[in-house]
């Protein structure tokens, strides 16, 4: 046991809380759903409460929520354009969904006795959502230019005799979307949580000469914040750059 | 590693597809309306406002010129007044002027006249006292008494000497 309470990957363990089944699937209430439901309610909280007075002039919480807007609206404008307007509120979503739950994870919730838990530090969840949007942008290209979106396979000003090798590459790194989409917000949140997981195991092993560490943990996790932002910001980016393509091809 | 656990996928994914699905229909519905119409206030208000500052210039423009022109029409009939009063001044005086004039030709006129009877007058009684000296004279020189006639004639010789 002693062992295991050092272990850096603990952290990422999923814990049942409420056993439920529907025909067989296990849909268990488990503390990564718990942080999802988190989520989910402190960004409604942060967007709803702090517009409640809708000041002409407003304070800084409702600043923030009008930031966050206009950040993601300003985004979708610039890179994908008019056409991109009718996917700004899942677009927003997914950016509030991820900020809020790598922010969460970030929370030392260790300090009064519960097990904090970041819900993108899962594969499953971050490949989940990029194949939704990878699914969704294919979708979205298909119906809007029919059979005319495979030209997009198809690299302009490029000799007939290179194709039979630039098109596979091309249809592999769109493929490989979704992958890369999901393994650069899933590996940032879990090397972040791990490193410092390892910088406390220090401070508690090292015992005095645990300032070192500590001091360490505490730039790591202001970086580590600056990443839970960033990471939500840069998913959120190529979804757009991924709708442009599929709205205007080349 | 705890996430390569099949068990776990699941569960997760259900409550992935729940949560995210909650997450937008909140956000649809409550709050990107919301943020979206303050938004909108902000500007129409921002937007306003300017229209009324532009509105307001035009009017304090507009109120300039009228003043700048009021002032010069005030200009123009002050000028014209003190013209008018000045022209008014000088027919007055001149008018005095004629009147005195012509007071002081009647009375010089008035006295030459009186000058010139008094003067007949006069010369009238000198030539009655001629006529009586002459008479006198005359009885007393060599006592013969004259008629009329003679020293009326005598006379008339004398002034024709005269």
């Amino acid at each position: 046991m002693a062992e295991k309470a050092f272990d850096p990957l603990l952290q990422f363990e999923v814990q049942t809380l409420v056993p439920i089944k529907l025909g067989g699937f296990d849909a268990s209430f488990t503390n990564s759903s718990l942080f999802m439901v988190l989520a989910v309610a402190s960004a409604t909280v942060f967007l709803v409460g702090s517009m409640s007075r809708r000041a002409l002039v407003p304070g800084r919480w409702q600043s923030m929520a009008e930031l966050s807007y206009e950040l993601v609206a300003n985004m979708v404008r610039d890179n994908v354009g008019h056409e991109g307007r009718q996917y700004f509120p899942f677009i927003f979503t997914l950016f509030m969904f991820i900020m809020f739950a790598n922010a969460l994870g970030l929370l030392p919730f260790g300090l009064v006795g519960l097990h904090g838990f970041t819900v993108t530090s899962h594969i499953i969840v971050t490949f989940a959502l990029a194949l939704v949007v990878f699914i969704g942008v294919t979708i979205v290209g298909i119906v809007k230019h029919g059979f005319r979106f495979f030209t997009f396979f198809v690299p302009k000003g490029v000799p007939l005799a290179m194709m039979p090798l630039l098109v596979p590459i091309e249809v592999l790194s769109y493929l490989a979307r979704p992958v890369t989409l999901s393994l650069r917000l899933f590996a940032n949140m879990m090397a972040g949580h791990t490193m410092l997981a390892v910088f406390g195991t220090f401070v508690v092993l090292l015992g005095v000469a645990g300032i070192a560490p500590f001091l360490t943990i505490v730039l790591l996790m202001a970086l580590e914040v600056m990443i839970a932002m960033l990471q939500a910001y840069v998913f959120t980016i190529l979804t757009c750059l991924y709708l442009n393509d599929a709205l205007h091809l080349h | 590693m705890p996430q390569l656990d099949p068990d776990v996928f699941l569960p997760q994914l259900v409550w992935l597809a729940i949560t995210f699905v909650v997450l937008y229909v909140l956000m649809v519905r409550t709050a990107l309306p919301r943020i979206a119409e303050v938004l909108e206030a902000r500007q129409e208000r921002i937007t306003h406002d300017l229209d009324a500052a532009a509105s307001l210039k035009a009017e304090a423009d507009q109120a300039l010129a009228e003043y700048e022109a009021s002032i010069a029409e005030a200009r123009a009939n002050a000028q014209g007044m003190l013209a008018e009063a000045a022209e008014e001044r000088a027919r007055r005086a001149s008018e005095r002027q004629a009147a005195l004039d012509e007071r002081l030709d009647a009375r010089l006129r008035e006295a030459e006249a009186r000058l010139a009877e008094v003067k007949t007058a006069a010369l009238g009684h000198i030539e009655e006292v001629a006529a009586d000296v002459a008479r006198t004279a005359t009885a007393r020189l060599i006592g013969v008494e004259p008629d009329d006639e003679a020293v009326a004639a005598a006379l008339a010789a004398a002034k024709g000497d005269a």
